[in-house]
């Protein structure tokens, strides 16, 4: 096929230029040529994607090859890219959230030295690379590529600060647990080729490769699952996203919100027709979703720090989109992606805004009464609340919305967690705001003397969001609403295949958002209510086990870490030393004393020599005339 | 005349020369021992090419003669050998005033 979607490569190509310019040249670029050039070529990307977005729209899709990549005995494996509406969704919002993230960095980073202000911009230009490589990859060889790349971008840039021990410890935790998640996602992939003989989007989910698949659908899918719950921080795999606030905010916003942790359910809704055919694995990943859901936004309740609270929300919310997989509901976990990268990023960066601002302090307790002086950011975080807390007629709402009436028609169970869930969200979120913008300054005399707004370059993004986060929604009105309001599960539907009819009546639907609306009200004017004067106490009882996570680190630290330290210490002072040691050592020592043996041999006696070649044609003889037959 | 008396004798010569090479400590009768086994090679190479060609001699004279051919090349490389072999001999004896092969064991120190 010979069309202009072949210009698709073009997209993750500028930012690969990007990287390489940047990083190579980090030592001769200005900071504000760097900038440039690092946000430059993602609008050129974004411009791009819109462009293959309207193409899409139109009816042109399609897997377009561009090499063999690997080609062994009867397995091809092409390096292709899959230009459809999933993809094509998915590079707008990566390419137009980095953009603004991009342009908010150059700002953010500022007072970093030159060169690494300049590696900062190649790796975060190298894992957009990546990502829309994860995203347009046309089999799953060239999406895991893709994986494995937004995997080391993440660890390079959370030890972004190196220097600082606990922020590479934070590193090696997210990439170690993305390893774990990494390993299952490539046995999967062995058995697909194993089935199948191929690792094409096209031909595994033909009817004929989904037929192979069968047997094994229930295998396959959890390992595919267990891949994305360490790449989207789901139980058990989560711990890492929280630590991996220790990188720039940006990033955090970027890649631990907005784009790399939702590859996983990007990964689970490509292969929606393979999930279709597991009951059992859908229930699982429903289960874990709905319970990292609702951990997380425990969790969240008690956290003091600014980016954990939105780092364990982060969690609650891609539980909530792994629920949404769950139930068969992928239009809407893409949604959810989709609404939620733009209030998600939007609420990362106010609070970067507001970290600029305290000058690097992040404990809320030390903050209050911040509306006055960051009257943009105030505003715009309040937009990010708003619509995350999913009241109409913000994005949040439209998503969630989607998600819960979904939980709702498989199970009501499912639906009152969820719906709890969602409540909790809403509460944590504006005790956030609550504590962090309204009451009184708590801070030291310094900090409120240097309190200001941020600059254009980061208000301008937080503008932007703000807005995507107000309308983001409208693309997904709900069928009651209004008939074709329902935009993106037509456009997804090439993909995604519809699932016709609601079960519930239009009554039912309209009774439960409005019980959701009314609650999640509610339950922000009891946050008012509670943290419009809000003085810092000690925690106790619960609380106290709730801002020590559960205490889930220390388990694992007890049950995984401490356990294998201790064997590999045993490994290395047992097998190591006297095993191992023991073979090499060993084999010296025979040959010495072997050869030490044989040199007795050699006396220089010439008798003896001779003594021996004449014995030694002996046998020769004897072997040759009588032996060998 | 049958084969069999040519390969005992040869054999016979053989074994004196290996027994005389193992027993014996004197180079030069070492050196005699070593032309004992020459020759009976060569006194089997003559008296097979002979033997073998036996029928052929009558019509053609020169039937048979390359292994006796070969004898002459093995009696050169002997006396080859052994003009450098004795000239080796000579200069041992000049050295240490014996022609005792045990007490040139000593090479490997």
């Amino acid at each position: 096929m010979k069309n202009a979607l072949e210009l698709s490569y073009l997209v993750p190509l500028f930012p690969l230029i990007g990287f390489l310019i940047i990083g190579l040249g980090r030592k001769y670029l200005s900071k504000s040529l760097t900038g440039i050039i690092g946000s430059g070529v993602i609008l050129f990307s974004f411009l791009i994607s819109v462009w293959i977005f309207f193409q899409v729209k139109e009816g042109n899709s399609g897997t377009i090859e561009y090499f063999n990549f690997i080609s062994a005995g009867s397995l091809k494996i092409p390096f292709s890219f899959q230009v459809d509406a999933l993809s094509s969704l998915f590079l707008l919002i990566i390419t137009g959230v980095g953009f603004l993230i991009h342009v908010y960095s150059a700002s953010y980073m500022n007072h970093e030295s030159k060169d690494h202000f300049a590696r900062y911009f190649s790796y975060l230009n190298l894992f957009v690379f990546s990502m829309l490589l994860l995203v347009m990859g046309g089999n799953f060889v060239i999406l895991f590529i893709g994986w494995e790349g937004v995997g080391l971008c993440s660890y390079l840039l959370i030890g972004y600060w190196f220097k600082n021990t606990e922020y590479n410890y934070a590193a090696r935790k997210a990439f170690v647990m993305n390893r774990i998640g990494d390993l299952a996602f490539l046995i999967a992939i062995f058995m697909i080729i194993a089935k199948v003989g191929s690792v094409n989007f096209g031909d595994v989910f033909s009817a004929e490769g989904l037929q192979k698949l069968s047997p094994s659908a229930t295998v396959i899918t959890l390992l595919l699952f267990v891949g994305a719950a360490g790449k989207s921080a789901q139980i058990p795999l989560y711990t890492w996203l929280p630590d991996a606030m220790a990188g720039p905010t940006p990033v955090s916003a970027l890649i631990h919100a907005a784009t790399m942790v939702t590859a996983g359910i990007y990964m689970i809704a490509r292969s929606n027709l393979l999930y279709s055919l597991s009951e059992v694995t859908s229930n699982i990943v429903a289960y874990i979703g709905l319970a990292t859901a609702l951990l997380a936004a425990t969790i969240a309740l008690k956290q003091n720090d600014i980016k954990k609270v939105l780092a364990y929300s982060t969690v609650s919310q891609l539980g909530y989109m792994f629920l949404a997989l769950g139930v068969g509901a992928y239009t809407a976990a893409v949604f959810h992606v989709m609404t939620h990268a733009f209030f998600k990023a939007l609420l990362f960066l106010g609070s970067g805004s507001v970290i600029h601002a305290m000058s690097g302090e992040q404990d809320i307790r030390n903050m209050g009464g911040l509306s006055k002086k960051l009257k943009v950011t105030f505003f715009t975080f309040t937009i990010g609340c708003i619509a995350i807390a999913g009241i109409p007629p913000f994005s949040g709402f439209f998503s969630k919305d989607a998600i819960l009436l979904s939980a709702f028609e498989k199970n009501p169970m499912l639906y009152g967690i969820a719906l709890f869930t969602a409540l909790l969200t809403a509460f944590y979120m504006f005790r956030l705001l609550f504590v962090t913008f309204t009451g009184k300054f708590r801070g030291t005399q310094e900090q409120e003397h240097h309190l200001h707004e941020s600059p254009a370059l980061m208000t301008m993004p937080l503008i932007i969001l703000a807005v995507l986060s107000i309308i983001g929604g409208f693309v997904g009105i709900p069928e009651v609403f209004a008939k074709g309001g329902d935009k993106i599960t037509e456009f997804l539907s090439p993909v995604i295949a519809k699932h016709e009819g609601h079960e519930v009546s239009h009554s039912t639907e309209y009774m439960l958002m409005g019980l959701s609306t009314g609650l999640v009200i509610l339950t922000i004017v009891f946050a008012w209510s509670r943290f419009k004067n809000y003085q810092p106490k000690e925690e106790k009882g619960f609380g106290k086990v709730l801002e020590n996570k559960w205490y889930v680190d220390e388990l694992y630290d007890k049950v995984i870490v401490n356990p294998l330290n201790r064997l590999a210490g045993f490994l290395n002072n047992f097998f190591e030393r006297f095993i191992i040691d023991g073979i090499v050592n060993g084999v010296g020592r025979a040959v010495n004393y072997g050869s030490r043996q044989l040199r007795l041999m050699q006396s220089g006696q010439v008798g003896s020599y001779v003594l021996l070649m004449v014995l030694s044609i002996l046998l020769l003889l004897v072997y040759q005339f009588f032996i060998k037959k | 005349m049958q084969i069999d008396y040519y390969i005992y004798l040869s054999l016979a010569l053989f074994c004196i020369g290996i027994v005389g090479v193992l027993t014996r400590r004197n180079a030069i009768i070492i050196f005699m021992c070593i032309e004992l086994m020459l020759n009976a090679v060569n006194l089997l190479l003559v008296a097979f090419s002979k033997m073998h060609h036996l029928k052929n001699a009558a019509v053609n004279a020169s039937a048979g003669s390359d292994g006796q051919l070969f004898v002459f090349f093995i009696m050169v490389v002997a006396a080859a050998e052994v003009s450098v072999g004795l000239a080796i001999i000579v200069m041992m004896y000049r050295n240490i005033h014996s022609v005792d092969i045990n007490f040139l064991n000593r090479l490997k120190h």
